[in-house]
């Protein structure tokens, strides 16, 4: 068991002075090296799991272990790292300065973390602009460099919060590819919100289907397409049938609220 | 694009050229006309222009003015150049002190302002009232003060340095505290800590703000110090000679509007070096 999140809630009190159920008794262990995409209507509370399971938001309930330690353990632990929907880039430190950023606070020497940068640069083929300030890359090779930075200090966890959502079609799928390989490459585990069934199903070992008001896990579909995956996986036909078997999830997750029993039926995973 | 640079800064060049001529143009005609017309004008509310004051006692030529730098300013003296020169080394080094120390304590106030809103809520308004009081009305008692403490050296760059802060705090506080939520969690993802997060977020995130309050606090502590020159009876600075040739004035109009050009060149020199250092510093941006 590498995460274990147990009975997760979280309430928010909105300005009207109304609580809000960003999550309901939510479950879900994740095996070490899975590929996990959480993916549903806006507001099922999909990024607030997320940031709950990198001890960014304390849970009003329940708990997430990660190998067996409280998450805010293992955020000092520096087990995580956090791609957010913005590359968040800083704009006064060029792209090497920029993957070096985690290395400096976790205070490896200078050389070190020249040299580490550079290695995760060249795994998010960006080698040959090391010294180019963000504002000189596309949108694309800014989140190629997020992700580098991500993943300099090598932590075992990866938690991505829609981090292709602002990109264009052709690009995102060029870095679903991307991530795919270095996910295999390093064998970290992966946390994946999206709005995208494509992007779910292509990425993933298992999609959480989640449902909003209050936030649930609705279902949890296996993702047994063949690894490694590449653009033939798109045409598989397989590809299509587990597209419309999380589709049809997500519908009936929308339906739940109006329908106890169906709730029921689907069941929470855990 | 080096190309397109180069014809804007030949575009700001002319307009620079333009201006300036334009001044000259201005004042001297203004001298012309009112030689040759010799007439005050009444005005629709009630005033009266009188042009004959465009005379040479009261606006001298520019040629003059210029002339009067290498004259010496009193019989067998030294060139008012020279005067000048030194009087505004003087003046500039106690505008550097005024500088620093203004521009220590808004930084430091903005550091603390930024980490403890009940600081900044409790405090921030002093620091808005500190700046209604009038410094010429205040000034000559610093003066008596660093003179008991046997800090007299002190006393300028200290009225210089309370026209100077604030705008470091307000402008560095915004700096400070801008920084976007996702930057924050970034840093909260490593574990970082508020020291880290300081000096590797939100000070450089910071700084082309604070640099707007320096080149604005360059100029104010070169006003702050011939102002708080004038008070304290120091005659080596630019407020010395201001008081020094608007007493004799009648004995040579174009002296006073000499020290003018100087404590404004002062000035300009003041913030230019601010305006190079901030070049040289904040770099990452995309050229405009």
């Amino acid at each position: 068991m590498m995460i274990a999140i147990d009975n997760l809630t979280q309430k928010f009190s909105a300005p009207d002075g109304t609580t809000v159920h960003a999550l309901d008794r939510v479950s879900l262990h994740i095996q070490q090296g899975e590929f996990i995409s959480l993916i549903g209507p806006s507001g099922c509370g999909k990024s607030t799991l997320l940031r709950i399971i990198a001890d960014l938001i304390t849970p009003t309930e329940g708990q997430v272990l990660v190998n067996g330690k409280p998450a805010h353990q293992a955020r000092q632990d520096r087990e995580y790292g956090f791609v957010f929907q913005s590359a968040t880039l800083y704009d006064w430190r060029t792209v090497l300065k920029n993957v070096e950023l985690p290395l400096e606070i976790m205070g490896y020497g200078k050389a070190e973390r020249e040299a580490r940068a550079r290695d995760m640069l060249r795994l998010v083929e960006l080698g040959d602009f090391a010294n180019k300030y963000p504002w000189q890359l596309s949108g694309g090779m800014q989140q190629r460099v997020s992700i580098a930075r991500a993943l300099a200090f090598q932590p075992k966890i990866l938690l991505m919060d829609e981090p292709f959502g602002a990109l264009d079609e052709m690009t995102r799928e060029r870095m679903n590819n991307e991530l795919l390989r270095i996910w295999q490459q390093l064998g970290v585990t992966c946390i994946f919100v999206t709005h995208s069934i494509p992007e779910a199903v292509y990425l993933s070992t298992r999609v959480v289907v989640m449902s909003a008001r209050p936030g649930r896990i609705s279902a949890t579909i296996d993702i047994p397409l063949a690894q490694p995956r590449g653009p033939e996986t798109r045409d598989h036909d397989d590809f299509f049938h587990l597209q419309s078997q999380v589709r049809a999830a997500l519908r009936e997750g929308a339906g739940e609220k109006v329908d106890e029993r169906t709730a029921r039926r689907v069941g929470v995973d855990g | 694009m080096t190309q397109a640079r180069s014809s804007e800064k030949l575009q700001t060049a002319f307009i620079v050229v333009l201006l300036l001529l334009a001044v000259v143009g201005l004042w001297e005609g203004a001298k012309a006309f009112s030689r040759a017309v010799n007439y005050a004008l009444d005005l629709p509310w009630g005033g009266t222009l009188d042009l004959r004051n465009f005379n040479n006692q009261q606006l001298p030529h520019l040629g003059d003015i210029a002339r009067s730098f290498v004259e010496p300013a009193q019989r067998n003296g030294p060139p008012l150049g020279l005067i000048l020169l030194n009087a505004s080394l003087f003046t500039l080094s106690s505008a550097v002190i005024g500088f620093v120390l203004g521009g220590v304590l808004g930084f430091l106030l903005a550091i603390i302002f930024a980490h403890s809103r009940l600081l900044q809520r409790g405090l921030l308004p002093y620091v808005v009232a500190s700046q209604t009081i009038p410094i010429l009305a205040i000034a000559p008692m610093v003066v008596v003060w660093m003179r008991q403490i046997n800090l007299t050296g002190l006393a300028v760059p200290i009225i210089a340095a309370y026209l100077t802060f604030f705008p470091v705090t307000v402008y560095a506080l915004r700096g400070l505290t801008s920084v976007s939520p996702l930057q924050l969690e970034l840093m909260r993802s490593y574990a970082a800590t508020r020291w880290q997060i300081l000096f590797k977020l939100r000070i450089p995130n910071a700084l082309p703000q604070i640099f707007t309050a320096l080149k604005i606090s360059a100029t104010a502590s070169v006003v702050g110090t011939i102002i708080g020159e004038l008070p304290s009876g120091i005659q080596s600075g630019l407020g010395g000679a201001i008081l020094n040739f608007n007493q004799y004035y009648v004995q040579g109009p174009p002296r006073l509007w000499a020290t003018i050009v100087a404590a404004s060149l002062v000035g300009m020199l003041f913030f230019g070096v601010v305006a190079l250092a901030e070049r040289l510093i904040v770099r990452w941006n995309r050229p405009e």
